[in-house]
């Protein structure tokens, strides 16, 4: 019975590993998952194809870090479509994004 | 005769009872995270079926065939799906593309045409059979790129006409006779056209342009004259806020001379008046506009917004220009679809999951629909519609 309790608690605590480590509440990345997929996709493609934007599949994405990809993420590129996320996004959760993206984004 | 008789009995048996009904209510919206569309009747306000099995859906568009039986649904996965709105499946599909971005169909019926990111370009099919037609790539500059396509539309007399995102021109398809394709170019348009619009009558084509002040306009009346640059200063020297969504230019509102349009990095709904295409208005609003839709009779016109505003729909009398009314339906409001003359809107709210009717006079809400990820919805009375 307590190695099933333990079993359970551990099972939570592995399931968000980024949240322990960023300060980032479940819910809250339950919420950024869903940007991901659901706000950013409208332009990089639900399942991160590509659309207007360009493909952020970790393929795509070989040889960038998660610094580069989350300073993208935070300040946009002017000149192009990519808009800056800094006014939504605190820098810890461009982070987990741009570490959800080269590990590659399932819904 | 009994041969007559017995193939009568058996057309009865497969037209009776499921096709004995009139298709001019009915309707489907795409639910974009299960791959499907619920098919929907404007008259009960209910969900009469579905259909799985339709690919990526995120940005999927529709057509329909004149008979208002069929719809084309043009996926971004580059899938194409004829679906049988009646017998609620699939009666056709074809992955045409590696990525597509929406479509239209001709004003024959005879052709469907899909526009595509990658690689980009324009294909029309046969819209009996979705065999290939035509295949027409986006080359440009001098190494042959291939552009984004964007802002498709039928035109009269056969045409269909669209732009390209990166080339900066908009293409207007000559497919009048389908086994020789005429191509008119307009270069130089300006910089990024992101979507673009045709005039219920068929004469402008308009483009908005991303990476440049104003739209750009064609008059396919006088197509000789060229492209001009309309609201020229609009915006000029001003911050621009960012853009987290590319608005949409699909619901041309117009009321008497009026046109409204999404300003893009402002919170603005923009008015121009169509006599001589100056501005005639600003109007401020609650956040990065999508779709801006009047209602089929323009007295109202009701907008949507890009993150983080997105919850809110507002309401905008055409007489007075001003907001009359705010509304909350929930977190992710995606599209909205007016019923054909207006009465009750529907709207999908992709976070909430589900589909809600608003009567337009009143705005209470008449019904809601469960729904997965809803998104685009789209009425069958856009068959007989130009540009739609
Ligand atoms: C309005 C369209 C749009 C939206 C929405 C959008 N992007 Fe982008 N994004 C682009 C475009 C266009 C580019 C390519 C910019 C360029 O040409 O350099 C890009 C580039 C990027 C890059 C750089 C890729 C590389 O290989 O260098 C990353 C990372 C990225 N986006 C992440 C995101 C994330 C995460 C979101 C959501 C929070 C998002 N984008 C939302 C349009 C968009």
């Amino acid at each position: 019975m307590k190695a099933i309790t333990w079993l359970a608690l551990s099972l939570i605590l592995s399931a968000s590993p980024v949240a322990a480590a960023d300060g980032i509440s479940g819910e809250r990345e339950q919420e950024l998952q869903n940007l991901l997929i659901q706000d950013c996709g409208s332009c990089h493609g639900l399942q991160m194809k590509g659309g207007l934007g360009p493909a952020l599949l970790p393929e795509a994405l070989r040889g960038k870090s998660a610094e580069y990809l989350s300073t993208v993420i935070l300040h946009g590129r002017t000149g192009t479509a990519m808009p800056p996320w800094r006014f939504l996004l605190s820098e810890a959760e461009a982070r987990w994004m741009a570490e959800r993206l080269l590990q590659g984004v399932t819904q | 005769m009994i041969r007559v008789i017995a193939s009568l009995a058996f057309l009865l048996l497969i037209n009776t009872p499921a096709m004995a009904r009139g298709t001019g209510d009915l309707g489907l919206f795409i639910e974009r995270a299960s791959s499907s569309v619920q098919i929907v009747e404007t008259s009960s306000n209910t969900s009469i079926g579905s259909v799985a099995g339709l690919g990526d859906l995120s940005h999927a568009s529709v057509v329909y065939s004149r008979d208002q039986r069929y719809a084309y649904i043009f996926g971004r996965d580059g899938g194409l799906t004829k679906v049988d709105i009646l017998k609620a499946e699939i009666s056709q599909r074809k992955l045409q593309s590696g990525n597509s971005i929406g479509g239209a169909i001709s004003q024959d019926g005879r052709l469907v045409a899909v526009s595509n990111y990658k690689p980009g370009g324009v294909k029309v099919f046969d819209a009996d059979t979705l065999e290939l037609v035509a295949d027409i790539p986006a080359t440009f500059g001098d190494n042959n790129q291939r552009s984004k396509v964007i802002g498709l539309v039928d035109a009269p007399e056969g045409k269909f006409v669209f732009a390209l995102w990166d080339a900066g021109e908009i293409w207007v398809l000559d497919m009048s006779q389908r086994d020789r394709p005429v191509i008119e170019k307009f270069k130089n348009i300006g910089r990024n056209p992101y979507d673009a619009l045709i005039t219920g009558d068929g004469r402008y084509y308009i483009a908005g342009l991303f990476g440049e002040d104003g739209m750009a306009m064609l008059d396919l009346w006088n197509p000789s004259a060229g492209v001009k640059r309309i609201l020229p200063d609009y915006g000029k020297g001003e911050q621009k806020l960012p853009v987290f969504k590319m608005p949409h230019l699909e619901g041309w509102a117009v009321a008497g001379d009026l046109a409204f349009v999404p300003a893009i990095g402002a919170h603005e709904v923009l008015v121009i008046n169509m006599r001589d295409w100056q501005e005639a208005g600003r109007i401020k609003v609650h956040g990065q506009p999508i779709f801006v839709m009047a209602r089929p009779d323009g007295r109202q016109v009701w907008v949507n917004f890009a993150i983080p505003n997105n919850d809110t729909i507002q309401v905008i009398d055409t007489q007075t220009l001003a907001v009359i009314k705010q509304l909350k339906p929930g977190k992710g409001v995606l599209h909205m679809e007016f019923e054909p003359r207006g009465e009750e809107v529907w709207l999908s709210v992709r976070d909430e999951n589900r589909v809600e009717v608003y009567d337009t006079r009143s705005f209470e809400r008449r019904n809601t629909i469960p729904a997965t990820k809803p998104s685009g919805i789209f009425f069958t009375a856009r068959a007989h519609r130009i540009g739609l």
